[in-house]
């Protein structure tokens, strides 16, 4: 891989230039909390982010999106007019859950519609500071090789930028005018300290390589009706999860009935009819089922499938949830801990 | 040409008849025939079938690719989707696609016994398996048929099941728990009454195949394990909700792993060891 160095002064200036490959975003404030937000103007960059509400998950795998238009027996997928778009400020665990999300949807039967969207959307990482509710370190999440096309580390006064596609390279190649091929030895041990310093900052640990062993021996456990009792089935993990990517299927007819649209839409395992059948049998009635499986499926299941767990770290259920059940307190209990 | 799993192909429905209240048979074809002689799946294996406007759900085959050309489904109505399915008519066009699913594994069943096991609608997926089996006989050892109702009039494709019935190479039992017609030829009693029709099973030569309703499995299992067929030899085909086919939309999750990738035939080791599949 490539590294190169950009002077912190010139970051703006370089994003500009970016536009004519595709719409610019990054994080900016919403409120208190922080977003993926249009940056048609580079003053809202906000690059105190530690997370945004939404992951970066939502320009692959729209909220909701049309997968087909139809008229009475035709199907034309919709593959034409999805735009190209630049991502700036995606953290590497953000990154580790597009390698996942990567294997999940291209690896058996290929999604067209997740590659697609996975081309046109460059990549350009930034690296981060944790906070209290990141755990990245454990999931080793924390740094990243691949998923990328840009990935920017802030030194203070210079970035140093991994090239890590040939996309990426196209990229740089726009304003090679801005950066610098001369890394310095003292460059690099800069970078040194820095992740030392860095790897130093995280609070909170939770080794996740055990659960597969751990969810399988507490099947039965009365903690499953516990959490069933106080979650909301509000779903707002699967949200802001960066892994997770079930879907709804629903067609959409004109008012004159002669076309419409096939849709697909997020859904959770958490919602009470996503395991009902026509007839209507519920093969997850309740709650404490389904608080059970969501965890099952990310912390066992992928590592049986893909061989790491769905969970990159991000807290952001630890973030979300009202009533305070995520991965960590999931996790801690289950250990014995809490 | 980009292959999109996603896209439906339309087939026209070529023939649709009751088989009892509710459940209809559709016999549906590619309109291209070229399309029509490279339908290729197994028994066992399901399709997406999509209305349209209306949307998308899974269905069991119930034809057998050893006669090529056409598609089988027994559909219930019973939701929104089929509803609409049972308004149609001859010649009208759904959306299909597929084979999805894992499908039985047939290269194991290989100059093995069978024994298959039918209660009510789970004759649907199970005809596919023993019309391939009979059209490949020379292939297998015994066949044992053995198909449960609740009366004569729920019985699914009740003529030509008693016309196999007359078959040398096959052992085919009919059972209903009540005969309220009268003229029932066949035994009557829940399902594993039968089993003491079967005679000198070799175990360890034999396959089990069951569906039916989710009721039914614990005794026929029990009855199965008693003539000493190994678990993994004892295979069920499963149903979920289904939106996509191909394990990304999730809802056919049971525990760990996707019903229509890994299933949705499974066997009665895998529901052991596997959380939640019965």
């Amino acid at each position: 891989m490539k590294v190169l160095k950009l002077k912190k002064h010139n970051l703006n200036e370089y994003l500009d230039s970016l536009r004519i490959w595709g719409e610019i975003f990054g994080p900016v404030r919403q409120g208190e909390k922080y977003i993926y937000g249009h940056l048609d103007n580079l003053d809202k960059l906000d690059l105190k982010m530690v997370r945004t509400i939404l992951p970066v998950k939502k320009f692959l795998v729209p909220p909701k999106f049309n997968t087909f238009t139809f008229d009475k027996h035709n199907y034309k997928a919709e593959l034409q007019n999805i735009p190209r778009r630049i991502v700036f400020g995606v953290h590497p665990c953000e990154i580790h859950g597009l390698l996942i999300l990567d294997k999940f949807f291209m690896e058996k039967f290929p999604d067209p519609f997740y590659q697609e969207r996975r081309r046109k959307t460059a990549i350009l990482g930034l690296s981060c500071v944790p906070d209290d509710k990141c755990f990245a370190k454990s999931t080793n999440t924390h740094y990243v090789e691949s998923g990328f096309d840009l990935a920017f580390n802030d030194l203070e006064e210079f970035y140093l930028v991994w090239v890590g596609s040939s996309l990426g390279d196209d990229l740089v190649r726009l304003r090679l005018d801005l950066f610098d091929e001369d890394i310095k030895e003292k460059d690099l041990r800069r970078y040194m300290e820095w992740r030392t310093w860095r790897d130093s900052q995280y609070k909170l640990k939770l080794d996740l390589t055990a659960m597969p062993d751990i969810m399988e021996l507490n099947y039965n456990s009365p903690l499953w009706k516990e959490l069933g009792d106080k979650d909301l089935a509000c779903g707002a993990c699967s949200m802001v999860c960066p892994t997770c990517p079930c879907y709804n299927m629903h067609d959409r007819l004109n008012p004159i009935g002669n076309a419409g649209e096939r849709q697909r839409s997020w859904d959770s395992c958490m919602f009470k009819p996503f395991a009902l059948v026509a007839g209507g049998h519920n093969f997850r009635e309740n709650r404490s089922q389904r608080v059970r499986l969501w965890y099952t499926h990310k912390l066992k299941a992928f590592i049986t499938e893909f061989g790491k767990a769905a969970c990159v770290g991000c807290g952001r259920c630890i973030d979300t949830c009202p009533v305070d059940i995520n991965v960590k307190t999931v996790v801690q209990a289950l250990k014995g801990e809490k | 040409m980009v292959n999109n799993i996603y896209q439906p192909e339309p087939m026209r429905i070529v023939r649709r008849y009751d088989l009892i209240e509710d459940v209809r048979f559709f016999q549906v074809r590619p309109i291209e025939m070229e399309r029509a002689l490279q339908l290729d799946y197994l028994p066992g294996q399901f399709m997406m079938v999509s209305l349209s406007g209306v949307g998308e759900a899974p269905f069991s085959i119930s034809s057998t690719p050893s006669r090529p050309g056409l598609l089988e489904f027994g559909v219930r109505k019973t939701g929104v989707l089929t509803e609409e399915l049972f308004k149609l008519k001859e010649n009208e066009i759904i959306g299909v696609r597929g084979p999805f699913g894992n499908g039985f594994p047939i290269e194991k069943f290989e100059k093995r016994d069978l024994i298959i096991v039918v209660g009510g609608l789970g004759a649907v997926p199970l005809r596919s398996l023993l019309l391939y089996t009979l059209d490949n006989r020379d292939h297998f050892g015994k066949i044992y048929f053995l198909y449960g109702a609740k009366k004569p009039s729920e019985m699914l494709f009740l003529r030509q099941f008693m016309e196999l019935k007359q078959r040398d190479d096959l052992n085919s039992f009919l059972t209903v728990d009540k005969d309220d017609t009268g003229t029932w030829t066949e035994h009557t009693g829940v399902v594993t009454n039968l089993f003491k029709h079967l005679k000198d099973v070799n175990p360890k030569n034999t396959y089990a195949t069951v569906c039916g309703p989710p009721v039914m499995y614990k005794f026929v299992i029990d009855e199965i394990i008693k003539l000493g067929i190994p678990k993994h030899q004892i295979l069920m085909t499963l149903e979920r909700r289904m939106h996509c086919g191909v394990g990304k939309c999730g809802h056919c999750v049971i525990g760990s792993i996707y019903t229509c990738m890994d299933g949705p035939v499974f066997s009665y080791w895998d529901v052991l060891h596997m959380k939640d599949l019965i």
